[in-house]
């Protein structure tokens, strides 16, 4: 027995005609192929038209396959908290084109970490994205993007290389007053925690 | 007779005389002193961060016991410590902090390296972890296992305490730093490489081309 296609396929069809590049059902579940030139606008759509109301996105990830014809796939997981559906949206980028996708944080503000993290794993771009860097692997990583199926399991430096590298890192600037964003709200902070951060104290904020 | 210094020796194409003192009668004796002293009351500084710091939790707490070993002030300043205690894996991204806690700790100071990780990398031969916290810091006392019981921890300590005992003002080298050097690390590349190599089932594995 064959699991139900979603009730959203139709009408995102009907909606975006060959936008839609075509569906699967895969262990129950459906899998929407959407262009990427319309994927923000399927996506905005699927969120706001009444009847579908995927409110929530659970996770954006990609999907690197060994076959290098084959294109790189990046993943939205849906959920709609209301009607308790889910749904799965790809889009398929071309590896010999930049990898270059609008992203969806003007819709779910979720997406600002998940597609950080897609851009460090995988060397995706997201348009639009307001701050688009590396979020585990630290921001002077050289190597490249450790998800892609061409990136050898030991990374591509000599281990002595990795090691120095490594202790170059100056692993406080990652967290300075700009990163935690203080300084766009330095000005609502109370008078005495404005003198501690002036004198270059830390930690009362977090 | 003197001691040698192995690593101004190579580097000279001689070998350098660094101390010429001799163990006697009053060495002999404030050695064993001193070192009965610290070996008795060790100050771990525990780094945890995988399961092995479980297992560390488990050595610390009452079942097991190391405040026995006079090691009962978990001392989580570096400053105020003597044993580094690694306990768990170590990311590049960590190397940094790792060292940088290593260098914060004042001498005389020892480092045990805890589980497989902190030894070798174990499993996670991979470009995200360290293989091995010797190719960032000095270890005294490696514990294998994955993780260790809390007797083996308790064996290396013990292991730790006769490497103490055996301690000798007269070795100049024995309290000197190993401070990263001009080249970044603290051994030479190629060191660093020969630590990192691959064994057992991993050497199976090819380092696939870029």
């Amino acid at each position: 027995m064959t699991a139900p296609v979603s009730p959203s396929v139709a009408p995102l069809r009907a909606e975006f005609g060959a936008a839609v590049e075509r569906h699967l059902i895969s262990c129950g579940d459906t899998i929407i192929y959407v262009s990427r030139e319309r994927s923000h606008d399927a996506l905005a759509w699927l969120k706001d038209t009444p009847g579908q109301e995927f409110d929530y996105l659970t996770d954006v990830t990609a999907v690197d396959y060994r076959d290098p014809e084959r294109p790189l796939e990046v993943v939205y997981q849906l959920r709609s908290l209301a009607r308790r559906a889910d749904l799965r949206v790809k889009v398929a980028l071309d590896k010999r084109r930049p990898l270059e996708v609008r992203s969806v944080w003007d819709l779910w503000k979720g997406a600002d970490w998940l597609e950080r993290e897609v851009y460090d794993m995988f060397g995706v771009t997201f348009a639009g994205h307001p701050d688009l860097r590396r979020i585990l692997m630290w921001d002077t990583y050289a190597e490249g993007f450790p998800l892609r199926k061409d990136f050898p399991l030991r990374g591509h430096f000599s281990r002595a290389e990795q090691t120095r590298q490594a202790l170059a890192a100056n692993p406080e600037a990652h967290y300075s007053l700009e990163e935690l964003s203080i300084a766009d709200a330095f000005a609502e902070l109370p008078k005495d925690m404005q003198e501690r951060l002036a004198r270059g104290e830390r930690g009362f904020l977090r | 007779m003197g001691l040698i210094n192995p690593a101004a020796a190579s580097e000279a194409g001689e070998r350098t005389v660094v101390s010429e003192a001799s163990p006697n009668f009053v060495t002999t004796t404030l050695d064993f002193l001193t070192n009965w002293a610290r070996s008795n009351s060790l100050w771990p500084m525990p780094f945890g961060t995988a399961c092995c710091a479980i297992e560390y939790m488990a050595t610390a707490a009452s079942r097991f016991d190391i405040a026995r070993f006079g090691m009962e002030r978990q001392s989580f300043s570096p400053r105020q410590a003597d044993v580094f205690i690694c306990a768990g894996r170590v990311p590049f991204k960590l190397a940094p902090v790792l060292r940088r806690i290593w260098d914060q700790m004042p001498q005389p100071k020892w480092c045990i390296s805890m589980g497989a990780c902190a030894s070798t990398g174990n499993v996670f031969d991979n470009y995200t972890i360290v293989q091995g916290i010797d190719t960032l810091m000095p270890v005294d006392v490696y514990v294998p296992g994955c993780p260790p019981r809390p007797e083996g921890l308790i064996y290396g300590i013990t292991l730790l305490q006769k490497k103490i005992r055996g301690e000798s003002i007269v070795d100049e080298q024995l309290r000197q730093e190993q401070l990263v050097g001009p080249s970044g690390l603290f051994l030479p590349p190629e060191r660093v490489d020969e630590l990192s190599e691959p064994f057992g089932n991993s050497v199976h594995q090819t380092r696939s081309s870029s």
